[in-house]
Parts: structure tokens; sequence; C-alpha cells
């Protein structure tokens, strides 16, 4: 008897945790859609900020945002494909470069953003005097990100059969060849899904962005002007911008929706490339 | 012939060096740029000192060092459990089609930017918790914000580990007449704690290096708390809010919390993949 009872408490325990979850959930997402849905239209996503960003848009800022992920993904990708292939490919289990390489990533996933912003700022801003500047941010960004999209594509190269590798070099294909017309394309679903998990942790980020990229919200002109990114822009419109409230959930909600977008996309692009790649190769 | 694969050896592995040289430009830089604090005093005066007071060469940092520790465990005392029942709840009570709906919204939940969980605290949170006890922007403001968004992390982590427990094991369990509760508690959890485990430090390693949500709903006042409504200020807030006027010493002792707070962290990460490694190979 007694054990039947305690069986109902844990399994009313388990689903009152669920259902805790799911109301907090509703709750923030109820506000975001409340108080930044109505203040949502075309011109919002196409106007300049007006009155510290209490009314206009945010046309400038979503420029920036984008250029920032843009100089991003430029920098790590190449720098993170190389060192996954090389990981995967051209080292072997133990070896003293790899575990090296292996162990540094491991450390800088767990370096806290706002670190990155302190190194950001001494190193790009200042040591190589790029200033607050859309290319500081970007770069900085791409230091962050580069652990999980290795990581990620790393895992998906390793799971590639050993099969097709002995395959290609059967009929001949060189080891580069190999890894760019068969391992990459059929390890392309990890890559894409490292690239969206980079992606999404540079949109959301604001601290390491502040003391790289800047506050400026004009429209940049080229990557070595300031400019203010999406997730800046809804800290300073919340923190420093009395009356500031409604166009920074409307911000908010632009965000979430960017960082699905791209998501998205990502998914399809790496569907597209995986079967054009396999068939024509 | 001209032939890639001579040099597609050697260019990769440079690119390597290169991914692994950033994280010693970081630890140089951060050394380089905390150095003139470090030599004027060594690093006892981080904790000598009565307060964080650096344009009179004060730097103190234990107050600051407390808060972030306090908001960090109170989030993870509270996440925890209630991360680990969704996780229970999505693999073993949860009817199929719900359980795969609720995984989607927690990697939702996940994926929302800190800031938005700082402007939702900033906005909601505070202002009920100041209606009740002001001023609102306090420890404890910052304990359900970090919760919150730690919360998914362990949820997550907890559901991937509890999969990997083979079903024959919870077969077995149940052939010999357990419940599902004992089923749960004395089997599955068991089996899968280091995964499990590792996930919470990777939550906690989250929330100690939070800054944005924290600094924007713990009020930022340099003390040490002493209840749940004091207004705190945890390491990575006194950075962002710091770093726009510093300059000289008051510079390099940012800089040198910066170090602080990466070893905090990095310790914790590290630990965290080692806890889940050896649930891989063990």
């Amino acid at each position: 008897m007694v054990n039947r009872l305690t069986d109902q408490l844990f399994t009313a325990a388990v689903w009152s945790a669920a259902i805790l979850v799911l109301v907090m959930f509703c709750w923030l997402l109820g506000d975001l859609l409340l108080q930044g849905g109505h203040h949502l239209s075309w011109s919002f996503l196409l106007s300049a900020p007006e009155n510290a960003g209490r009314s206009g848009g945010i046309a400038p800022i979503l420029v920036s945002t984008l250029l920032i992920l843009a100089v991003a993904l430029a920098a790590a990708i190449p720098l993170g494909l190389a060192t996954a292939a090389w990981l995967a490919e051209y080292t072997r289990d133990g070896g003293r470069g790899a575990r090296a390489v292996r162990m540094s990533l491991d450390v800088l996933a767990g370096v806290p953003s706002i670190v990155f912003g302190l190194f950001g700022n001494a190193f790009f801003s200042i040591f190589l005097g790029l200033g607050f500047s859309i290319l500081s941010g970007g770069l900085t960004l791409a230091c962050m990100i580069l652990p999980i999209f290795i990581r990620t594509s790393e895992m998906g190269l390793a799971a590639v059969p050993d099969e097709w590798r002995r395959g290609a070099a059967a009929l001949g294909m060189t080891r580069a060849a190999a890894l760019w017309h068969l391992l990459l394309p059929a390890a392309s679903p990890a890559i894409a899904t490292g690239l969206m998990l980079g992606i999404g942790r540079a949109t959301a980020e604001t601290a390491a962005l502040i003391f790289t990229s800047g506050y400026v919200d004009r429209m940049p002109e080229s990557l070595s002007d300031s400019g203010r990114s999406l997730a800046v822009h809804i800290y300073e419109l919340s923190m420093n911008v009395t009356g500031g409230d409604e166009a920074a959930y409307a911000s908010a909600l632009i965000l979430i929706g960017l960082i699905i977008t791209i998501n998205a996309i990502a998914q399809a692009l790496s569907e597209r490339w995986l079967t054009r790649r396999i068939i024509t190769a | 012939m001209f032939h890639a694969d001579r040099w597609l050896a050697p260019l990769l592995a440079t690119l390597a060096c290169v991914t692994a040289l950033v994280l010693l430009l970081i630890l140089g830089f951060l050394w380089n740029e905390a150095w003139p604090v470090l030599t004027e005093g060594g690093w006892r005066r981080f904790i000598d000192a009565e307060g964080w007071y650096p344009l009179e060469g004060s730097f103190g940092l234990l107050p600051m060092l407390w808060a972030t520790l306090a908001a960090s465990f109170g989030a993870l005392l509270l996440a925890t459990p209630i991360g680990l029942a969704s996780a229970i709840f999505v693999r073993f009570y949860a009817p199929q089609s719900i359980a795969g709906l609720y995984r989607n919204l927690l990697s939702l939940l996940a994926g929302i930017p800190s800031v938005v969980y700082g402007l939702w605290g900033l906005t909601v949170l505070v202002p009920i918790i100041a209606h009740w006890r002001p001023p609102g922007a306090s420890l404890l403001a910052a304990i359900l914000i970090l919760a919150l968004m730690i919360l998914p992390t362990i949820a997550l982590t907890s559901i991937s580990a509890l999969s990997a427990v083979p079903t024959a094991l919870l077969q077995g369990a149940a052939s010999l007449g357990l419940t599902r509760k004992g089923m749960i508690l004395g089997v599955a959890l068991p089996t899968a704690h280091e995964g499990i485990v590792g996930g919470i430090m990777l939550a906690m390693a989250r929330a100690l290096g939070e800054t944005m949500a924290v600094l924007m709903v713990a009020g930022n006042v340099v003390q040490t708390p002493s209840s749940l409504f004091d207004s705190v200020r945890v390491l990575t807030a006194n950075i962002a809010l710091e770093m726009a006027y510093a300059t000289g010493q008051h510079r390099a002792g940012l800089f040198a919390s910066g170090m602080l707070l990466t070893l905090l962290v990095v310790l914790l990460a590290w630990w965290a993949a080692h806890a889940a490694g050896e649930t891989r190979h063990g």
C-alpha cells in the first residue's frame, strides 16, 4: 500500500515539474508576443532607430548583425573545417599534436563570453588596431564558435564508414579529392548542425560584442565601422533607455525569429548539398 | 603532375595549429593586460582588500565572487530537480507525441538568447519581487533567471543520458516486479548518473559565465549578499559594467578578474567533459 502511494506521489511530482516548465515557457513566450507583437511592422524592420530606439526601426542594426555574423562565419568556416578534417582524417588516435589541439578546443569551449569580449578588445580592437568595428566583433565571435563547430564537424567525419575511404583510394582518387567530393559531403549534416549551433550562439551573443563591435546604431558603411548587433540593441533599450521596453520586446521577437530562420536555412542547404555532391561526384 | 595530397596535409596541420593558437592568444593577452595589477601587490590583494574600489587601488574580489557563487549554486539547486524531473517525464511518463513536442520546447528554450531572458526578468520578474520585497533587482531575481536559463541544458543532457540506458536493463527491472518509480530511481538514474552529472557541470559553467541576464536583474551593488533580496554584482557583470571607462590599473584589475573567472569555468567544464567521457568509455 505504502509502495503504491509513493509511486503515485512520484508520478505527481514528475508531472508537476513538467507542467511548471511548460507554464514558465508559455509565460515567457506569451509576454514576448504580447508586448513585442503590436510594435512589430514592416516599417520597424526597414527604418532607422529614432529617439534612441524608442521609436523608428532597427534596419541598420539588422544589417550590422548580419555583417558581424558574415565576418564570423567567413573566418570560422575555413579554419574550423580544416581543423576538423585534420583531426578526423590526418591524425592517429592519441597523437600528441591532435591531443594538444583537442585539449585547447575543450578549454576554449569553456571560456565565458565576457572573457572573449576582453580578449577581442585587447587583441583585435587595440593590438591589431581594428578599433570598435564589425570586423573586431565578427572575429571575436569566430574564436567563440570554433570549438563547437569543429567538434560537431569532426564527429560527422569520423562517422563516415571506412569503406568509403578505401573505395575512393581503390578508384585512384587523391585524398584531397576524396575529402572534398566524398567525406565532407557525407559529413555535411553534422557540419551544418555545428554551423547552426555556432550561428545560434553568435547571434545571441551580447557580452563579447559590447567592447568589440560597439554601440553605434547608424547604418555601417564598411566593415571597419562600429555596428550595434540586435542583442546589444535589446540590452541598450532595456537598461539604458527608459520607455524602450516595447521596442526591446519587438527586437527580441525579431532576434528569436532570426535564429530560427537561420537554422532552417542551414538545414535545407545541407540537405541539398548532400544530394548534389554525392550524385555528381 | 600536380599532386594535391602533397600540400594538403601540411596545410591542414598549419590551420589546426592556428586554431590551437587562439587559446594561447587569449590566455597570453589576459595575462599581459592583467600584469600591471599582478606585479604590484601580487594575487593576495584580490583577497585581502576590503572591497572593490579600483580607483583607490583596492581590488577586493571576494564580495563579487561570493555573489557569483551564490547565484550559480542557487540556480543549480533550483534547476537540477526540475530539469531532471522533466527529463524523466520525457523518457518514462509522457506519451510518444507529447515527448517529442516537449523536447522541441526544451531545445527552443535553450536557444533563447540570454539578453532576452534578462529583458523578461527585468520587466516581469523584478517588478513582482519588488512588489513583495523591494528593491526587486536582487540575488533572488538572478537565481530565478539563471535557473530558467540552465534548466533546458540540464533537461536535454539528462534526456540523452537516460536514452542511452540499455532497454534490456529496464525490461529486466520491470520483469523483477519493480514499480516504475523503483525502475527509474533504482536502475535508470544510477546507470545514467555520470552523463547527468556532466550535464549539471556544464550548466554550472554556463551559470558562472553568464553575463547579460544576471547584469540586467541583479541590481549590481558590490556587496557580500546576506539575504536573497540583496542587490548583488557578479564578476562577469562587473567586467561588462566597468570596461567602458576603465584605464590603467583598473583595466588590469578587470582582466585579472576575467582570468579568475576563466579558471573557475574551465576547471568545471574540464571536469564535466571528463565525467561525460567516462560514461562513454566505461
